[in-house]
């Protein structure tokens, strides 16, 4: 008899678990995706006034008015022209650094990689201060190069640990297979190692692009009056424009991001990548 | 000192690691054709040497000749010896059959050259049928048969193997051996392959080189080996021991400052006495297979026998015999008896 109220206990417990764990996930849900549904449709209402649960009517105006506002097609442009340079400026200076650090145990090293943390370590804007007053000297401010720069400093941590980590699991037996083969060492790295360590760099390349994509401080500080990025587009549109438009350029700004993760995701999860790592 | 007969020559090597001497003086000729064994236990540099040959490590003194060339200074790229891995070393990211292609194609072969050699040593291995498989889908036989074509395809001067069955299980390993030996025996490559294993090292080499603490304590056939082991270290690695510390004569361990060592299997028991033997107590029998591990206890030593018919029960008495001791003196082989 006791035993059966125990079991009608823990049943009754075990659905009171389910039924919170239902109400903490559906909650959650809301709390993160909320905002983004509620982002969504407004780029596409007409007006939205409280206390409506939905939009007064749909529209894709906002859509149309972004694009036919020069200030913000430059942004657009800006944005896809500095992001990928950036990327790739820091791949050709992080990489080989990454490469050293994984493969050399040189004096210094530590300090080197536990350096590349100095530049997220404090305030941004004290660090972008600084560097603005030398870019007056240099005649960098409101430059192209000038932004490049600055979104730079913020991917360095991105392509240098990360590929370290990649190179470092590369096994050096792999390498010293193919110099026995009759590989340069130049040859050995371009052909062995940096392809068993892509996906770990291409995981290092999209956080790289987001970073510098949504990049907004030092881009702002440098950059404008001159040249404006969809991020530093944002704040002049929160404030000045309705709230549909700035809508609408979240949703562009977050498409990048979104196809990119989606993209590297594929490749690195399902690819071929993946089962080749499986060797001992 | 050129010699086109001449398959490698090791002079004086010497190697430093981290403030330790791991080769010392290290001297090794092996002919052309021949299937050489460095054998020892971890830790005596014989990877350390192989490394050597194959120019991942260059040693401090001594020169290493291929083929009657001096490939001391030359960057393993530049030298005609190719090596077989230890865990493989084969690419992920390339299928077997590109994995075997790479030395050709660095070589800058025609693509339908290099096809028709990657498909001839792929056929020697065996695994034409995997040529499209990755590294990863197939088991770790036939990852050890891709690492020996892709060694093999470069016809290199000098075939060199770290350990190359010691990935492999027990049965498969006896079977690996032999298509290494017969393969290694077709072609005529020279070869040096280093184990822990003196079973394998004993069943597949021409010659074996003992080592012990970055030196060579001997180098001579396997017959050889187990029949007049140079040194006591040598006896002890080989094949199993009974040692005593003492004399010999007339079959019986004495009193002395020399060592005694006595195979089990040169150990006889007999109801009956026979000329040469001496009263003995059997103390302990353990089957280990095909044979008896037979503990006898005799008036001058305790011996070990290696028995496989009439196999006393404990407490038997009878003679024990010892057919054959190898005397040594300061570690040194002094005379057989």
């Amino acid at each position: 008899m006791a035993k059966r109220d125990n079991n009608i206990n823990l049943q009754t417990s075990s659905l009171l678990i389910r039924v919170l764990i239902g109400a903490f996930v559906s909650f959650m849900a809301v709390f993160i995706l909320g905002p983004l549904v509620w982002l969504a449709l407004q780029a596409f209402s007409t007006t939205w006034t409280f206390p409506n649960l939905k939009p007064d009517g749909w529209t894709l105006i906002w859509w149309k008015r972004v694009f036919e506002t020069p200030s913000m097609v430059q942004a657009i442009k800006n944005s896809f022209i500095t992001a990928p340079i950036v990327v790739l400026v820091s791949a050709i200076i992080c990489l080989p650094a990454a490469y050293a650090a994984a493969r050399y145990n040189y004096i210094g090293r530590r300090v080197f990689l536990i350096g590349m943390f100095a530049a997220n370590s404090f305030p941004k804007l004290g660090l972008f201060a600084s560097i603005a007053t030398l870019f007056y000297t240099l005649n960098l401010m409101g430059t192209m190069v000038g932004v490049i720069i600055i979104q730079l400093i913020g991917t360095i941590i991105y392509m240098t640990w990360i590929p370290a980590a990649a190179f470092a699991a590369v096994p050096r037996n792999l390498e010293e297979a193919a110099r026995d083969a009759g590989a340069s060492k130049f040859r050995v790295f371009r052909g062995i190692t940096l392809r068993i360590a892509a996906p770990g760099i291409l995981v290092a390349m999209v956080m790289s692009f987001i970073s510098a994509f949504d990049e907004a401080q030092g881009t702002y500080l440098v950059g404008s009056p001159q040249i404006f990025t969809m991020p530093t587009e944002m704040y002049s549109l929160v404030l000045t424009y309705p709230v549909q438009i700035a809508a609408v350029f979240s949703i562009l700004l977050a498409v990048p991001s979104v196809v990119l993760i989606g993209l590297a995701r594929k490749h690195i999860i399902g690819g071929q990548l993946a089962e080749g790592f499986q060797i001992k | 000192m050129s010699n086109a007969t001449l398959g490698l020559e090791l002079v004086g090597l010497t190697k430093v690691l981290g403030g330790r001497v791991i080769i010392d003086n290290l001297n090794l000729t092996v002919e052309k054709g021949e299937m050489v064994s460095l054998l020892g236990p971890s830790g005596c540099g014989k990877t350390t040497t192989l490394r050597m040959i194959a120019g991942f490590l260059i040693p401090e003194k001594g020169t290493v000749n291929v083929a009657g060339k001096d490939v001391t200074n030359l960057g393993p790229e530049k030298r005609p010896s190719a090596m077989v891995f230890q865990n493989y070393a084969l690419w992920p990211h390339m299928t077997v059959f590109k994995n075997v292609a790479y030395p050709l194609k660095i070589r800058k072969m025609s693509k339908s050259e290099i096809e028709k050699r990657v498909h001839e040593v792929l056929t020697v291995v065996n695994l034409m049928h995997h040529k499209d498989s990755r590294p990863g889908q197939i088991s770790g036989g036939e990852q050890q048969r891709v690492a020996l074509a892709r060694a093999l395809v470069q016809e290199p001067d000098i075939l060199l193997l770290d350990e190359p069955l010691s990935n492999l299980d027990a049965k498969l390993r006896v079977k690996v051996r032999e298509d290494i030996r017969d393969l290694q025996r077709r072609l005529g490559i020279t070869t040096v392959i280093v184990t822990h294993d003196q079973d394998e090292a004993l069943s597949i080499s021409d010659r074996i080189a003992v080592m012990n603490e970055g030196r060579i304590e001997q180098f001579s056939t396997p017959q050889e080996l187990y029949d007049r082991p140079a040194t006591e270290y040598v006896a002890n690695f080989i094949g199993s021991l009974n040692r005593l510390e003492g004399g010999y004569s007339d079959g019986q361990v004495t009193s002395g400052n020399e060592v005694v060592g006595i195979r089990p299997e040169d150990v006889t028991f007999s109801k009956t006495q026979v000329p040469g033997s001496h009263a003995a107590t059997v103390e302990l029998v353990v089957p280990r297979g095909h044979f008896y591990e037979v503990y006898l206890k005799r008036a001058d030593a305790s011996l070990r026998a290696f028995i496989s018919i009439d196999v006393p029960k404990v407490g038997d008495t009878g003679f024990a015999k010892v057919n054959k001791a190898l005397v040594y003196k300061d570690g040194k082989l002094v005379r057989t008896a």
